[in-house]
């Protein structure tokens, strides 16, 4: 998401119901202002689409990270109870990886969610800059407990379009 | 035109003022002659299917085959111990001389295991159970109790079953959105009940084919057979005699019949209340019955679908047993309701007869479609590890014909065609909302829960005497075309919009 960190001068509409909140959001992109960030106390569904902001590759990203995890359970699995030491367990056939594969599944199963789901929170919070340590971005402390906040740049007739979309407060920063 | 079934005539009717509405589905005589037509075809090859003499494959050596299998699995050691029927032994190997092989090399490994664990008390089993086999390889070839005599009542069972799942996994799915006072599909619940009605019909086939079974019509489920629980008869097996408390005919139909009145009972009570809604009021009165109703439901639903799927399926492979087998039947059937669910909705759409349902409503559906696919190889999976890494014979017995002989190519493709193919077309979010992807995984994951129920009962039910003839293909047809009469003729006996229900507005806002 787009940080506000060029000094031009900001407007900032708080509102108090997530339902007001997209239609604002809708109502305020129809007058043709441009928002450039939203905060939420908790994900507010079809902001996004409201926003109109561009489909997250997320998902891609996820199977990418679960493709990979598959690959390195089969290399781990392959490696250690095949190749380099391999033994008999149970009477299972341990001549090459397919024979054994079906009690390999678990580990295949396990690391290709670990994988994805890991890598995914990982890319996840650095790309919004979340990384541990990242300084906080919170205009307003409120929108952390029951309030929404519409961050856009100050521009003409804006704040008659901010109140009439139901703002509660609106400050100009 | 007559109703296939009593109970529906009985369902209210709705005030003129309702029927009369302008967006009404209506089941035109296009569709009706479809679906009479599928059926009264499905009848006749039904007909033609249980007129068709199946036992010539026996002569091969073929009947014999898989009580063999079972037999090699079930106690490698048990001929030898018993010395049972070497004639039939060598019949069979002669004509199979290439399974034979394939048994060998699973001979050992149970030899081994047995040699360390079933030494003592288990052995005794062990060799009754073959004793009780190799009786099953004797009559294999009188006339009477020739496998293949099963295969058009197998063929129907795995009908019944497979249609069956898309009318109680639509109930189950009907039942959980009053349970949980689901918002997002209030709009759908007139589609959801109108399948949940047809839940009766595969269930009165059931119902026949356990009458039937009780009246030795024919011996689909094994412990049914004559003298099988009698000390004195030559057929005694005193592991499934051991089971007589429970598998006995008349508990069995007793049950047969509770599942069908329990089952089709709450569907056509949630539909009565449904239509009765309609007519009433704004309000919250009936939304709170409905949930009280469908919660009893559950509550009972969540005991019969795992003795129903043990009396039905399990108990066709009597000597074996499986706990996770009731939870394995169940996601099998519910995904393939959520598959016609999904092709259902999506025909309604693209006819515009569902204006206030978008793609995040078939995106929610196609989620369910591709989680319980993931969920049913998830059990399957759970099942088969657990038996194939213990290697116990009186378990791994039920995989022998499934993986290690000739069905295995079925089952290979109908796992890869259960699991692989849609986590591949339906893992993405945008394929759940686009109706070509959604319509290519449904085909696939319909005919691949077919096969699955056909690997189910057909190794145990005809052994190798299976194949894909008029009496599968007269089942499908059949129940499709009742299916698709009981279906849209719900469909068409009310708006397909509720009028009342609380959570409509909460569904046509729906999105994510």
């Amino acid at each position: 998401m787009a940080h506000t960190t060029e000094p031009t001068p900001v407007v900032r509409a708080l509102y108090h119901d997530d339902d007001v909140l997209i239609s604002a959001v809708k109502e305020i992109r129809a007058a043709g202002y441009q928002i450039s960030e939203v905060y939420t106390p908790f994900p507010v569904h079809g902001l996004d689409k409201a926003m109109g902001l561009k489909e997250t590759r997320i998902a891609m990203a996820a199977f990418m990270y679960g493709l990979l995890g598959l690959t390195v359970a089969v290399t781990l699995t392959w490696y250690m109870m095949i190749n380099d030491w391999p033994q008999n367990i149970g009477g299972k056939p341990n001549y090459n990886w397919g024979m054994n594969m079906p009690a390999f599944v678990p580990i295949l199963f396990e690391l290709t969610v670990f994988f994805a789901a890991h890598l995914m929170v990982w890319t996840y919070l650095v790309i919004n800059g979340l990384y541990p340590g990242a300084d906080a971005q919170n205009p307003d402390p409120r929108t952390t407990d029951d309030y929404f906040m519409v961050e856009l740049p100050a521009a003409d007739g804006l704040v008659d379009v901010l109140k009439k979309s139901g703002a509660v407060e609106i400050a100009e920063a | 035109m007559l109703c296939p079934l009593p109970l529906i005539r009985l369902l209210p009717n709705l005030p003129p003022n309702l029927t009369a509405l302008e967006d009404m589905f209506v089941f035109t005589s296009k569709m009706k002659l479809l679906a009479g037509s599928l059926t009264l075809v499905g009848l006749v090859f039904l007909l033609i299917g249980f007129n068709t003499d199946y036992s010539s494959h026996s002569a091969e050596g073929h009947g014999d085959a898989v009580a063999h299998a079972e037999d090699h699995g079930a106690a490698a050691h048990g001929e030898a111990a018993s010395g049972a029927a070497p004639t039939e032994e060598a019949h069979a190997e002669e004509a199979h001389a290439e399974e034979a092989v394939v048994m060998d090399a699973v001979d050992e490994e149970a030899e081994a295991h047995e040699s360390m664990e079933h030494a003592d008390a288990d052995h005794a089993a062990v060799t009754h159970e073959a004793d009780a086999h190799a009786a099953d390889a004797h009559e294999g070839h009188g006339a009477t109790h020739d496998l293949s005599a099963n295969r058009p009542w197998a063929a129907f069972l795995v009908n019944s079953i497979f249609f069956l799942g898309i009318g109680i996994g639509t109930l189950f799915f009907l039942a959980i959105q009053y349970a949980a006072q689901v918002g997002w599909s209030a709009g759908l619940i007139r589609v959801f009940e109108a399948v949940a009605m047809f839940v009766s019909i595969p269930l009165l086939g059931i119902l026949f084919l356990a009458v039937t079974g009780g009246m030795h019509m024919h011996h689909l489920w094994h412990w049914m057979a004559e003298g099988i629980m009698d000390p004195a008869s030559a057929n005694y097996d005193p592991i499934i005699a051991g089971k007589e408390a429970y598998l006995n005919v008349p508990f069995f139909t007793v049950r047969t019949l509770a599942y069908l009145v329990i089952w089709a009972g709450t569907a056509y009570l949630l539909r009565r209340n449904s239509l009765r809604e309609d007519a009433m009021p704004k309000g919250q009165n009936m939304f709170f019955t409905q949930r009280k109703l469908a919660a009893t439901f559950i509550v009972l639903y969540a005991v019969t679908s795992s003795t129903s799927a043990w009396d039905w399926v399990m108990s066709i492979d009597t000597h074996w047993f499986s706990t996770l087998f009731g939870w394995y039947t169940f996601a099998g059937m519910f995904v393939t309701a959520m598959t016609v669910l999904n092709l259902l909705v999506m025909y309604l759409r693209l006819n515009n007869h569902l204006p206030w349902i978008n793609a995040n409503h078939q995106h929610d559906l196609g989620k369910f479609m591709f989680a319980f696919s993931v969920f049913w190889t998830y059990l399957w999976f759970s099942q088969y590890m657990l038996i194939w890494y213990s290697n116990i014979p009186e378990e791994v017995t039920y995989y022998l014909p499934r993986f290690k002989g000739e069905y295995k190519p079925l089952f290979v493709m109908m796992v890869a065609m259960n699991f692989i193919f849609p986590i591949l077309v339906l893992m993405s979010r945008d394929a759940k909302r686009i109706f070509g992807f959604i319509g290519l995984a449904a085909v696939f994951v319909l005919a691949g829960h077919w096969m699955d129920h056909y690997i189910m009962i057909m190794p145990g039910a005809v052994g190798y005497d299976y194949g894909f003839g008029f009496a599968e293909l007269g089942g499908i047809l059949f129940y499709a075309g009742l299916f698709l009469w009981v279906t849209l003729s719900q469909l068409a006996k009310a708006p397909l919009k509720l009028q009342n229900h609380p959570m409509l507005t909460e569904s046509e806002h729906f999105h994510q």
